[in-house]
């Protein structure tokens, strides 16, 4: 999905708040949500792509106010009452208050049946895709040209496993973009990579294969 | 409860919604406590940027150890008796060199290697970097206290699948000789996420 969690590239932040010495965690309950969720993963309840695609379903505005760990929060509690462990209004009572929740979930999809079989040094394109459930293909990619890079073991594929939807596991490539390329005119010169799925990439038609 | 019920009632804070989400597994019957205790020895105990910074100072001394890494990160870090996630099968290091500087990032989330180089930052995780750093690379790096000669070129390497990346600084040249163990003492989490030389 063209979600508000898709920011690479996104104009009108102001500085980095780094400190060397910058923690993971602010508040003791944060570290209990990081591991509750977790825990919830090891149990089976649900896995790490219907994890991050629950981040993504937050109402734009919520997400965009909460903090990492309330995503965490966010994701957690909403995945438990789409599986039926919990129930919304058993968290309101006991929070007593409202508790938001991530929007319902858009249908996923299985792999691309074209899909291109990939090696170091293929000149590719990301497809002209647009998603509208869980995919892991940030959008100032897509129908980018790059060169592969880099080639990983195969993985579920994340269009499909946050959905329960069937499909092989796919590797992915080390796609290396220009930042021109990307953002035409509009970037500062440096070479950017992504992690790209064999089902969101073609052959770069002009290197004549 | 209705939606226009819930609409007009305030949100909780989200410690008290944190708290509701807890016990309401526990009521479950899941051993919430235990899984906290688990996790919190291994964020606090195991899963510590100084895990990486062994892996760098190995490298930087042996370089039988540095081929290896960079043929198969995960291998050579196995070899050391560190562990991965179950989705983390594929660990890639990046070699900064004296004229390319690489720097990693997530701009849809925020994933890490943290096993090996600690749970990410907050800044790391906020919407400034993730939004900035792949499109003007060397003024966020610059905002943040690197500032790169013109000529070295910079690869910003965004998380966006399961593949996991962690940067192999360079060796300040003042060290050379020193033991591993010291060595392993200067290498910073921040030089291994690629927003600081050493």
């Amino acid at each position: 999905m063209d979600g508000i969690h898709d920011l690479g590239g996104r104009q009108g932040f102001g500085p980095v708040r780094h400190a060397p010495d910058a923690p993971a965690f602010h508040a003791a309950w944060e570290k209990r949500i990081n591991a509750l969720y977790g825990l919830a993963v090891r149990r089976g309840v649900f896995n790490m792509d219907e994890y991050r695609h629950a981040i993504e379903r937050m109402e734009p505005r919520h997400y965009l106010s909460a903090s990492y760990y309330e995503r965490t929060l966010t994701s957690l509690a909403t995945l438990c009452v789409e599986k039926g462990v919990v129930t919304r209004e058993e968290l309101e009572r006991r929070a007593e208050g409202a508790f938001p929740l991530a929007l319902p979930a858009a249908a996923g999809r299985t792999n691309v049946v074209t899909r291109p079989r990939l090696a170091v040094g293929d000149r590719v394109r990301v497809r002209d895709d647009h998603v509208p459930g869980h995919v892991r293909m940030p959008a100032y990619i897509r129908g980018k040209r790059g060169v592969v890079v880099g080639v990983s073991p195969a993985y579920p594929f994340p269009d499909a496993h946050a959905h329960g939807v069937a499909a092989e596991d796919e590797r992915t490539c080390d796609v290396r973009f220009s930042s021109i390329e990307l953002w035409p005119d509009a970037a500062e010169p440096a070479m950017v990579h992504a992690g790209v799925f064999e089902s969101y990439l073609e052959r770069d038609g002009s290197d004549g294969r | 409860m209705s939606e226009t019920a819930r609409a007009v009632q305030a949100t909780a804070p989200v410690e008290r919604r944190a708290a509701a989400i807890e016990a309401a597994l526990e009521a479950q019957g899941w051993k919430a406590g235990e899984g906290i205790a688990e996790a919190t020895r291994k964020v606090e105990e195991e899963w510590l940027p100084a895990n990486g910074a062994r892996l760098v100072a190995k490298a930087w001394c042996d370089p039988d150890f540095k081929r290896r890494l960079l043929a198969d990160g995960r291998a050579a870090a196995l070899e050391l008796g560190f562990e991965f996630p179950r989705h983390h099968r594929h660990l890639v290091v990046l070699e900064n060199t004296p004229a390319v500087h690489n720097v990693i990032c997530c701009t849809l989330c925020s994933c890490t290697a943290f096993t090996i180089i600690g749970l990410p930052p907050d800044w790391y995780k906020d919407l400034e970097y993730r939004a900035r750093v792949v499109r003007e690379s060397r003024t966020v790096l610059k905002e943040m206290g690197l500032e790169l000669p013109p000529e070295v070129e910079i690869r910003v390497w965004d998380t966006t699948a399961d593949t996991r990346y962690v940067v192999l600084p360079m060796q300040p040249p003042g060290t050379i000789g020193w033991p591993e163990e010291r060595l392993a003492g200067i290498v910073t989490r921040d030089s291994m996420i690629g927003v600081a030389r050493l």
